[in-house]
Formats: C-alpha cells, sequence, structure tokens
C-alpha cells in the first residue's frame, strides 16, 4: 500500500515536472503565470523576434481576418508556444528567429509551405566548431547514431525530441543541484515515454507503462527520482558528459551490482563530476560519503580499517587467552 | 539447575540463526562488487535474504521483550548496582588473572543471578542499545522515503547506512566474544549445552 502511495506521488510529481517543461506550455497556465519581462538579456534582435512573440508568445493570438473584415482572436497550438523568458534565458538567446527559421515567416499569414522547412539540427551549426570542441559534438552525433533512436529518425525522430531548442540551457552537475539535474533528465525521456499522445508519433505500441515495466525494481520511486533513466539505459561514454547512446530494452542495466557497488556505474555517469573532482584531490572515498545516495552500501575506508583492526585485535586476544588456558591446562595435569 | 526456559532458548536458537544469516548476507551486500557480482550471495539475492531475515528478528525481539517484561528473566539484566563498576573489574580480572590461577568464580551463576556483571553490561548494551539502533536504521534503508534526506549537510540515508553497519559490526564482535566465552564454563561444551538442555552445570554440581 505504502509503495502504491508513493508511486502515485511520483507520478504526480513527475506529470506536474513535465507539464512545466513540456516542448510548448504548461497545461495549466493561470493570470500569475503570464509572461513578465524579467530576463536582463536584451536581444539586438529583439524588435524582429517580438514580431513572432506577439503571436508565438503566448497562449492567445489576434489577426485580422480580411475575408470577414474584423479582429479575429485565436488558441495558439501548444506546440507553436514559446515563452519569451524562457527564450532569452537559454543558450540560443543571442539568435534571431530567423536565423534558424525561414524569412517567409515575417509574412502573415504564414505559407502552408512553411511547414516542410528543413530543420537544422544540433550538429549542422555545432559540428566542426574549435568553439565547441569540448563538448565533443560529433561523438555526441556519432553515439546518436547508435542509439536506438535513431533507427526512428526517418519516422521524424531528431535532436529536438529530446533537446528544445528555443528553451536549451546547458546546467553543469554538481552536488547542489543533483536532484533537480535528475528530474530535469527524466522528464526529457518521459516526455515521450509517459505521455501516450507524444509516443504514438514514434511508435505503434498500444500502451506505455514505465511503472509497470519497471516494477521489478525495487524502491522504485526512490529509484526514479535519484538516478536518471540514462544510467541504466545508455552505454556509457567517458568523453561526453552525457550518454546518448539509447541502448535497446533488453541491454539495460538490470543487475543491482552495476550501481551498488565499489566501482558503480554511476561513478562514470551521474556523479562523474565528484569523480573527477575527488581524483583529482586523491581523495576517492568523499564520493562515497557525498553522494546523495547508499551505492555500494559506505564502503568507507576508514571505518573499514577500524572495523578490521578490531576485528583482528578480538582474534588477537581470544587466541592470547586460549593459548593461557592450554598452558594452564597442562600445568595443572602436571601437577596432579 | 534448570535456567533456560524453553521460550528463552527458542528465541536464543532463532536469534543466532537470523543472526548469522543477516551478517553473510549484509556482508555480500557491503562487499559486493561489479566483477564480482557473486560475493557470498549475489547482491539481488542478499537483498531479498536480508529484509526477510530482518523482519523474523524483529518479530524475535518483540518475543524476546514481551518475555522479558512478563517472566522474572528481565530481572537478569538488572544493572545499576552501587558496586557495579568494582563488580565488573572484579570480573575482568578473573577472566584475565584469576581463572589461571585457579580462583573461584567471583559471581557463580544462581537462580537468582544468571549473568555476571560483565555479561549484564554487554547483553543490555547488545540487546537493548545496539540492536534497536539496528532495526530502526534497517528500518530507515528498508523504507528510504522515511529517513531524513540531509542531516548537518550529509545524505541522512548515508548516515543511517553507518549506523546500521556500525552496529551490525558490533553486534557480530559481540557474537565471536559470546560464542568463545561461552567456552568458559565448567567444561568447554557445558555452557553450549545448558542452552540446548535448558540446564547450566557449574562446578559445584
Amino acid at each position: 500500500m505504502r509503495l502504491f502511495i508513493f508511486r502515485i506521488i511520483i507520478l504526480l510529481a513527475i506529470i506536474n515536472f513535465i507539464s512545466i517543461n513540456t516542448y510548448g506550455s504548461p497545461l495549466v497556465k493561470t493570470e500569475k503565470d503570464k509572461v513578465q519581462d524579467t530576463i536582463s538579456f536584451v536581444s539586438p534582435f529583439e524588435a524582429a523576434n517580438n514580431r513572432c512573440f506577439k503571436c508565438h508568445g503566448q497562449e492567445k493570438y489576434e489577426y485580422t481576418n480580411e475575408t470577414l473584415g474584423r479582429q479575429v482572436k485565436d488558441i495558439m497550438c501548444s506546440e507553436r508556444i514559446l515563452h519569451k523568458n524562457e527564450f532569452y534565458s537559454s543558450n540560443h538567446r543571442s539568435f534571431s528567429c530567423t536565423d534558424c527559421h525561414s524569412e517567409e515567416y515575417a509574412k502573415f499569414p504564414h505559407s502552408g509551405e512553411l511547414r516542410m522547412e528543413q530543420k537544422y539540427n544540433c550538429i549542422d551549426c555545432h559540428g566542426g566548431d574549435e568553439k565547441f570542441a569540448k563538448y565533443h559534438f560529433e561523438e555526441i552525433e556519432s553515439e546518436y547514431k547508435q542509439s536506438t533512436h535513431f533507427k526512428m529518425e526517418d519516422d521524424g525522430f531528431s535532436c529536438w525530441k529530446c533537446h528544445n531548442p528555443h528553451t536549451y540551457k546547458i546546467s553543469v552537475r554538481n552536488a547542489n543541484n543533483l536532484k533537480e539535474t535528475i528530474a530535469y533528465d527524466n522528464a526529457i525521456c518521459l516526455n515521450c515515454h509517459s505521455d501516450y499522445s507524444r509516443f504514438q508519433l514514434l511508435s505503434d505500441k498500444a500502451e506505455i507503462n514505465i511503472i509497470k515495466e519497471h516494477d521489478w525494481l525495487p524502491n522504485q520511486a526512490s529509484h526514479f527520482a535519484n538516478v536518471r533513466c540514462i544510467e541504466c539505459h545508455t552505454k556509457i561514454n567517458n568523453n561526453i558528459a552525457v550518454s546518448h547512446q539509447i541502448r535497446p530494452k533488453a541491454e539495460a542495466v538490470r543487475l543491482c551490482n552495476e550501481c551498488h557497488s565499489k566501482n558503480s556505474i554511476l561513478m562514470a555517469s551521474l556523479y562523474k563530476f565528484e569523480s573527477k573532482e575527488q581524483r583529482r584531490d586523491g581523495f576517492f572515498n568523499g564520493i562515497i560519503l557525498n553522494a546523495s545516495y547508499v551505492i555500494g552500501a559506505n564502503r568507507n575506508e576508514y571505518l573499514n580499517l577500524i572495523s578490521l583492526i578490531i576485528f583482528i585485535g578480538v582474534l588477537i586476544v581470544i587466541g592470547v587467552h586460549i593459548a593461557f588456558r592450554i598452558r594452564n591446562k597442562s600445568k595443572t595435569f602436571k601437577e596432579k | 539447575m534448570y535456567l533456560y526456559p524453553k521460550w528463552i532458548r527458542a528465541w536464543h536458537v532463532v536469534n543466532a540463526v537470523i543472526f548469522l544469516i543477516l551478517i553473510v548476507t549484509g556482508l555480500s551486500m557491503q562487499y559486493t562488487d561489479k566483477e564480482n557480482a557473486s560475493y557470498v550471495v549475489g547482491f539481488a539475492k542478499a537483498v531479498r535474504i536480508h529484509n526477510f531475515a530482518a523482519i523474523v528478528l524483529v518479530l524475535n525481539y518483540i518475543f524476546f521483550v514481551t518475555g522479558n517484561l512478563l517472566t522474572k528473566n528481565g530481572s537478569y539484566y538488572g544493572i545499576g548496582r552501587k558496586n557495579f563498576i568494582s563488580d565488573l573489574v572484579k570480573q575482568f580480572k578473573y577472566y584475565s588473572i584469576g581463572m589461571f590461577k585457579g580462583e573461584k568464580h567471583p559471581f557463580p551463576v544462581t537462580e537468582e543471578r544468571k549473568f555476571n556483571p560483565l555479561q549484564k553490561i554487554t547483553y543490555v548494551l547488545a540487546l537493548y542499545v545496539a540492536i534497536p539502533l539496528l532495526i530502526i536504521s534497517g528500518l530507515g534503508l528498508l523504507l528510504p522515503e522515511i529517513t531524513i534526506t540531509t542531516f548537518f549537510g550529509i545524505s541522512g540515508l548515508i548516515l543511517t547506512d553507518i549506523l546500521h553497519i556500525t552496529m551490525g559490526f558490533f553486534l557480530s564482535i559481540f557474537m565471536i566474544i559470546h560464542v568463545y566465552t561461552c567456552t568458559l564454563g565448567h567444561k568447554p561444551t557445558s555452557l553450549f549445552r545448558g542452552i540446548i538442555t535448558g540446564y547450566h552445570v557449574s562446578e559445584e554440581e
């Protein structure tokens, strides 16, 4: 019963998180949530971009219907909404909308053909650029090509299914933002894998049920909140910060030891930042104490040493005691 | 002298078996490795057995505490008498020097005094301090969602885990010493016989 309640809570938390992170807009909006200009960044293309944001920056838009000869208010499709604040705090904030989209969008109503517009992928801009070399975009590309997601590229899978180019903001994992990173990264997967309307765009599977699929996993709610889906579902690549090689379901990690052990795979993935920090300081043990989850119990070197000393000490005392008893017994025996 | 009633013997044997299982499975989890997945018993199996054995241990512990409350067995664990420390030293001296000189046991077993001062203090520490801490921390690990997230900046789970393995370790050490001191009876095997048959054989008998 307790597990069931926790599953429900975690599911609600995930749904809530997705609702504010989906490609598009939150599911429920209130007056308070209206876009406010709180971002200090001033784009050189602000005026030009505002022409797009006028309609695409909110749920409703207005235009003049020349056939009817009057102003018409309409609801903007949620997939076409982009909040100004989110865009201007993203990594791509310095761009003009038409840097990536056709200049033809300046005209309204937009031409129907624009829907067929070929979109750029990450590698189109980031590939072969010295400035981005440290992110290893080429390696990410090659990982993606070996990924199970790549098989669906002809059906419309692309970088954008997971990374929203309008809102993407790079975040560096550290001990303080770990939970947020986990929730953020998991929301990317759950965006499709827990939302059938999006999932069915790329799959013919009749249903998706993450909770049921992971029924075998003990303390499921805890696992979902403390590790990312990619920990078990990708092949680790030490050259890139986040592995992009999603493996087929059959290859997912199922052995507890893979994580719950001294050489936990989490050290090369989720806790990689700590591993690096600690290795630099030559104090590997700290990772385990700092880590927010019990991986491989706590294999604290000091506790191990102390316990070994106590254990050996006890055996020595017993051994000495036995020796004295034997000596004493033979002495008594001789006296008799 | 009939000293160990059936319920005590039953509790004791269950406790001993469960403890051995918990130690083996606990070590399997603690020292598991990716390359060494089947250390003693495999991790997943060790978790299942450990959890099950722990529940049996808790039930057995409740049985023991209830028994102590309802019978006079509880009174054997009473410490806090005036001369307790000096009695403790006396008993320690007997084990380390006196017994080799052929001295008489300073606190011979009687129907009123089942345990010597050294036994009392270790049994009270083991049964009324270490086991409750072991059970509470174990519950915290069994249901991690009820464990506090952070405590002074350190993960609550890590602290709970350290408490759990520390208590587990001390109780394992207790078990080794307990088994050894049980060879210090009239004959090396007489105390073991006593806990099986219920009858204690002392030097005087």
